[in-house]
């Protein structure tokens, strides 16, 4: 109907004959063109001002630009790292890829913790028992009002501050809290795990398109077959059927205190620890603002009509609810998620060594200023594009589908 | 187990609630909204028993057991073994009562710190003022520029018989307060540009520009940006020149502060009616005069809610430059810490910090909430 009755305007302008530009301050064309040439220019020159002085700095300092330094072997020590590494052999462009795998494992922890806690808070600040409401709201305001790297710095020296290996907390012998950070018993890995890990990824797959077929057979039909049993085997049973077919291998390996520290097992230690920690608690207090804000958005009549039509108040939530708020949650999550991630880089303050710490080392080492500072900007970046991307995708497959 | 699971998302509206409390007395209060149901006298009863618990053990810590003084030695080095027995059982808030002057005012000479003292006043009276709405006018700008010239004579004085003092030797809460405030005042005009120009059709180079600006300085955190004032910028002058360090970390600020208010100021932009717009243009006014006298002040006006958040947001990255080594509040704090005595009593300083940090915050956020709750009750009715 819009598209019938265009904008009168339009017409004008597609109708109007195209009448040459006049060289003259009073032609809006002309005027519009000398602007953008200033502007740019000014821009230009001032770019091209410390990019000179950047070059001569440089030649005075006998600072070589480019990549090369990479090359070289790095020599920083790096305590946690997903891929092997040893700091007499690898070199820098290794360090650096150690740090941007250890971004991003912050970052996905993080997110789907903080996604979790801020959910429950969230609702729980909806909740109808005056308590539980009042105490997530207190966790929220206060939260909020303290700086993260605050907060990071109070969690790293009380975990720093917790009693040593021979006095640790811990968990039935199997998991130890001490000083030298968090020991978890560590499985021995096999290739019955991997085998189980991809069946259970294909199990998802499985899960995924089963339910959409289920969503297909009740519009057409009304009646929707179950779902559960089949996630059940598809996401459970399957992968510990091949797990068992494949010899069943559990032979975990637990931290054992000897002398005065634990051999075995994986650590956390306590610069993750606390890192991880910070991110979830204070991204946490603001995803519970989205999700309470999401759900209040939708008018009181959604439940109202729901209930009358006779449908079950989890059903309301599920179908009715959340489909609706998921709309307006999504767009302000994607930015917290981003702000998670950026924030992963105060890591540096408290001894973690994510991408920002190990570029930081690297260009004091070698003087790579611009460089060091280049690798930080294009992986933060990258990172941010991709997740505003899926998110984007995400968001528009939810999207309301008008007219 | 209906009940349970309508708690997520039923909502009772302030009012209605007010009325059940007004009609039906302390009671029926309790029973409906502490003991509602099974479910509800559970979660009660445990967070009951939680909160008392924890309520009680911070009582005896910070409060029954504190060590709030501990003598000196004859050196005038702090003697505090009675905070050391105390580790544990007791907070020794001594360690505020010996250093709040070095955390609030950093290395500046001690007979001048009522100077930053008035400095901090002058800031929160600039807030105050700026918040009350009978002063939203043009004269608001004089105002800013007035107390933001004191806060520098004040800071650096040199002229009317002022000691002179440089910013070698700033530090604590005005510094947060400087790069927070003069962060604002300076990223505003460069945002509202920057806004304009993103939302301008007939620029399209211009607006290229703008796009990128925000969209790199969003993508980054701020650390990078930081980094790039502390190690990057050097290098970008000329040989000898040479521009002090906390004036990099405020331009790094003014450029990272105006990405994230150009965002917010086309947000102002985008919903304002765009027959306002078509109008100026059919009286025929200029670029300028439109924007100027029609479309900022309404634009301006949609968006004060969500600048104040964003405003609070920048006061509390402030806290950053830690890590390049400039001295403001929380790097004030650890540097109380390094004190031999005081080593072991870092929770409380940051508690210390943590409640400064919160009393801003806090004000200013309430205030926003207030304001918002204001503008949309101008607007509904």
């Amino acid at each position: 109907m819009s598209q019938a009755t265009a904008d009168p305007r339009l017409i004008a302008a597609r109708v109007a004959p195209r009448r040459r530009m006049r060289l003259s301050w009073t032609d809006p064309v002309f005027r519009s063109i000398v602007w953008q040439i200033v502007i740019v220019g000014i821009v230009a020159v001032i770019a091209w001002y410390f990019i000179h002085n950047t070059n001569q700095n440089l030649a005075a300092r006998h600072i070589a630009t480019g990549f090369g330094f990479l090359d070289r072997v790095a020599g920083i020590p790096i305590g946690e790292h997903l891929l092997p590494y040893d700091p007499a052999v690898n070199t820098y462009g290794r360090a650096l890829l150690i740090g941007v795998l250890n971004t991003l494992q912050v970052a996905v922890i993080g997110v789907v913790l903080a996604t979790i806690l801020g959910t429950l808070i969230g609702i729980g600040r909806l909740s109808k028992n005056w308590l539980l409401a009042r105490l997530t709201g207190f966790y929220v305001e206060t939260l909020r009002d303290i700086p993260l790297l605050l907060q990071l710095l109070f969690w790293y020296t009380i975990l720093q501050g917790l009693p040593g290996p021979k006095q640790a907390f811990h968990l039935g012998h199997i998991a130890f809290l001490s000083n030298r950070g968090l020991k978890l018993p560590e499985i021995d890995w096999q290739p019955a795990h991997t085998a189980a890990v991809l069946v259970f990824i294909a199990g998802v797959v499985g899960t995924i398109q089963w339910n959409r077929r289920a969503r297909r057979q009740q519009d057409a039909t009304g009646v929707r077959p179950a779902v559960w049993p089949v996630a059940l085997a598809l996401l459970i049973g399957l992968p510990v059927a091949v797990w068992a077919t494949l010899g069943a291998p559990f032979n975990p390996e637990l931290p054992v205190l000897r002398g005065f520290n634990f051999q075995g097992g994986g650590t956390v230690s306590p610069e993750y620890f606390a890192l991880l920690l910070g991110l979830v608690t204070y991204t946490a207090s603001y995803i519970a603002e989205i999700v309470r804000s999401g759900i209040q958005a939708i008018p009181q009549g959604q439940w109202e009509a729901a209930g009358a039509l006779g449908l079950r108040p989890g059903h309301v939530l599920r179908q009715i609810i959340l489909p609706q708020s998921l709309r307006v949650i999504i767009p302000p999550m994607t930015s917290q998620y981003l702000n998670l991630t950026k924030n992963s880089s105060l890591a540096v303050a408290i001894g973690f060594q994510d991408v920002v710490s190990i570029a930081n080392t690297t260009l004091n080492q070698t003087g790579q200023a611009i460089e060091g500072i280049a690798i930080i900007m294009a992986v933060y970046l990258t990172i941010s594009l991709s997740i505003s991307l899926f998110m984007n995708w995400y968001n528009a497959h939810i999207a309301l589908v008008e007219r | 187990m209906s009940q349970a699971s309508t708690t997520a998302g039923h909502v009772p509206t302030p009012a209605r609630d007010q009325l059940k409390v007004a009609a039906l007395g302390p009671w029926a209060w309790l029973r409906t909204n502490l003991f509602g149901s099974t479910w509800s006298t559970a979660v009660t009863l445990a967070l009951g028993y939680v909160i008392v618990r924890v309520v009680f053990g911070l009582f005896e810590w910070g409060i029954v057991h504190a060590v709030w003084h501990v003598p000196y030695g004859p050196t005038g080095i702090p003697d505090t073994t009675v905070c050391q027995k105390a580790a544990g059982i007791g907070a020794c808030w001594a360690v505020l009562a010996d250093k709040y002057r070095l955390i609030l005012f950093g290395r500046y000479p001690y007979d001048e710190q009522w100077r930053q003292a008035i400095v901090v006043l002058l800031f929160i009276g600039l807030y105050i003022v700026s918040g009350m709405r009978r002063f939203w006018r043009k004269e608001l700008v004089l105002i800013w520029i007035a107390t933001l010239t004191a806060v520098g004579i004040l800071m650096w004085g040199g002229v009317f018989g002022l000691q002179l003092v440089t910013e070698d030797y700033w530090g604590g809460l005005p510094i947060t307060l400087i790069l927070a405030t003069f962060g604002a005042a300076f990223s505003f005009p460069l945002a509202v540009l920057i806004a304009l120009g993103r939302r301008s059709t007939k620029l399209p180079a211009v607006k290229m520009l703008c796009v990128l600006y925000v969209e790199i300085i969003r993508g980054v955190p701020l650390i990078a940006v930081l980094f790039m004032a502390s190690v990057m910028f050097p290098l970008f002058l000329p040989a000898g020149v040479n521009i002090d360090k906390l004036l990099r970390a405020q331009v790094a600020f003014i450029l990272f502060a105006g990405a994230y208010l150009a965002e917010v100021v086309r947000a102002g932009l985008q919903a304002l009616p765009k027959g306002q717009a078509e109008a100026a243009d059919a009286l025929g006014l200029s670029y300028w005069k439109k924007t100027g006298f029609i479309i900022l002040p309404q634009a301006l006006r949609l968006v004060i809610p969500p600048l104040v958040n964003t405003f609070i947001g920048f006061f509390k990255d402030t806290s950053l430059v830690l890590i390049i080594g400039l001295f403001d509040l929380l790097t004030m704090g650890k540097v109380a810490l390094s004190d031999p005595p005081w080593q072991s009593f870092s929770t409380e300083v940051y508690i210390g910090l943590a409640a400064i940090y919160i009393a801003f915050c806090f004000a200013m956020s309430k205030y926003s909430r207030s304001l918002e709750r204001d503008l949309n009750r101008s607007r509904t009715r």
